[in-house]
């Protein structure tokens, strides 16, 4: 199987650093191999974040770095507008429609519009917004097994966080094409 | 075996050293390796250690002189200008033979440059800011893992030879996360086990010799005879801890030479010009000092260029034309300042290096 490059931008907050992690751990779980890298600065809270997911099944991650990505995750205005280039002909382009409202402007990419936050808010809870983003990529790139992405959630929400599992199970269904 | 963990560098670095039996740190945080003087503060007093955070770098590395000087196990970290203000300290170190493990998670220079990833300070960590002769060897891995494995020896190493041990890291591996493996907890070693251990220890050994650690030789003729003893070390060093790795060298056109991150770029680089039927080799100096040169002679009659990848200005082609000694043209491709160079500009620059050598 082929390496997967994944982008994931926003601001701080939205929780684009977790989506990262959460499918750098399911590749883990799935005994591929991965690197999650953060951008990283002095900026911190309100600020931009994003971050680069490496995923490859067989052999060991060549580079961290990336120059293009096969699916690019923008959860703000800013980040469509500086990340749309960063897609590769013929990838996936998720672009968080709740909070943007401009189109993308490449069409020799799929766009997926997500109103990751207004579904987030129907389940009930705002802070699902990046786990609605991170299903509907999920079901449009499986870029590692569902049984995985949800043994982090089990392993994240567990203890006092065990109330807040099954809101994110759902929320990672929500998003239907 | 243990089971796989997802770790970012700078907790997988500190724990590496923890494992291979350090339990004394002693810092002072600078971006991009402030996770590591967090991480040993809440760890060390859990393990038996002890956590220092020191008034400056200066301080850091000589409280690590004194631990080291008792026999105890040091680790210090600190990223670019915090290493250069431990520059001195590490001369003493060496000539007073002190083992400590030191690593250096580095960022942009000169002066203070950026805190985004760099490869600058290969001059100074392989040539040495210090005063006197003196040698540090400093290994420079290419992933969490196998910095993990390195410094889960280093401790070992520093021991071994009496000698300051230093990895070499970028912020990159610093803030990067990646599944690794742990080793198996070493045991740190007692104050009993350190007397038999370490004779020349500090130890308040009640054995009724004196031990001495000192730099100070006010003897010319004292002094002679201590340096040429270093030097006997440091030849020993250059047969037992040089380590390289080759890749794809036969039949390449064109060779790369990258450490640390950069040669995972080189290698996807290498990649993509293969797929381009352009046929590309590496060679990964994984220890920079003692230098692998001897990996050179392996460069094939059909190389057309030898080309460093760097984050620097090119500070690693004195080494590589050392290597080379005249037989191919050696070039350049670089970033600095903290910016990153992808393995696409990579291709094109080396298509174009191709070009002008043909």
């Amino acid at each position: 199987m082929a390496t997967t490059k994944l982008f994931f931008a926003g601001s701080g907050g939205q929780g684009v650093l977790t989506m990262g992690q959460m499918l750098t751990y399911a590749a883990m779980y799935a005994d591929m191999n991965a690197t999650w890298l953060p951008s990283y600065g002095p900026e911190m809270r309100g600020g931009t974040a994003n971050c680069t997911v490496v995923i490859s099944p067989d052999k060991p991650v060549s580079c961290p770095l990336i120059y293009e990505a096969d699916d690019v995750v923008v959860m703000n205005l800013p980040s469509l507008l500086k990340f749309e280039s960063l897609v590769k002909p013929g990838g996936n382009l998720f672009v968080n429609s709740s909070l943007i409202e401009q189109k993308a402007t490449r069409d020799d990419i799929n766009v997926y519009y997500v109103p990751a936050n207004d579904i987030a808010l129907e389940l009930g809870n705002a802070r699902t917004a990046n786990v609605v983003m991170l299903g509907a990529l999920m079901s449009v790139s499986p870029v590692v097994p569902v049984e995985m992405v949800y043994k982090i959630m089990e392993k994240t929400f567990s203890g006092r966080k065990a109330h807040l599992l099954d809101i994110n199970k759902t929320a990672f269904h929500a998003w239907k094409q | 075996m243990s089971e796989k963990v997802l770790m970012k560098g700078n907790e997988a670095f500190a724990e590496a050293v923890i494992r291979g039996g350090a339990r004394f740190y002693f810092g002072y945080p600078i971006t991009p390796q402030s996770e590591i003087p967090e991480f040993m503060s809440r760890e060390l007093p859990k393990r038996g250690g002890k956590f220092l955070q020191a008034e400056s770098e200066l301080g850091a590395i000589n409280m690590a002189y004194g631990c080291g000087a008792a026999g105890g196990s040091g680790f210090i970290s600190s990223s670019s200008p915090g290493i250069a203000l431990m520059q001195e300290g590490m001369s003493f170190l060496c000539g007073a033979e002190v083992p400590v493990t030191l690593l250096n998670v580095s960022r942009g220079g000169p002066g203070i440059g950026s805190i985004q990833p760099g490869q600058a300070d290969y001059n100074q960590v392989t040539r040495g800011g210090g005063n006197g002769d003196y040698r540090i060897p400093v290994f420079a891995p290419a992933s969490i893992q196998e910095a993990v494995d390195i410094l889960y020896e280093c401790p070992s190493i520093a021991d071994k030879y009496r000698n300051p041990v230093m990895v070499l890291a970028d912020g990159l591996m610093g803030q990067m996360m990646e599944p690794v493996m742990l080793p198996e907890e070493k045991h740190a070693l007692t104050s009993e086990e350190i007397s038999t251990a370490k004779p020349w220890a500090l130890s308040g050994s009640k054995k009724g010799t004196r031990s001495v650690v000192k730099s100070l030789r006010l003897q010319p003729e004292v002094l002679e005879e201590h340096v040429e003893h270093l030097f006997e070390k440091y030849a020993a060093m250059e047969k037992e801890l040089e380590r390289v790795e080759v890749e794809n060298l036969e039949g390449a056109e064109v060779v790369f030479v990258a450490f640390g991150t950069m040669a995972r770029l080189a290698r996807e680089a290498m990649e993509l010009l293969e797929a381009q039927g352009v046929k590309a080799g590496l060679i990964r100096p994984i220890s920079l000092w003692p230098y692998p040169y001897g990996a050179f002679e392996q460069i094939p009659a059909t190389a057309k260029a030898v080309i460093s990848v760097e984050l620097s200005m090119g500070q690693m082609l004195q080494d590589i034309n050392l290597g080379v000694k005249g037989r191919v043209p050696v070039k350049l491709i670089h970033r600095v300042g903290g910016m990153l160079p992808t393995s696409l500009e990579v291709v094109e620059k080396t298509k174009k290096i191709l070009e002008e050598v043909r």
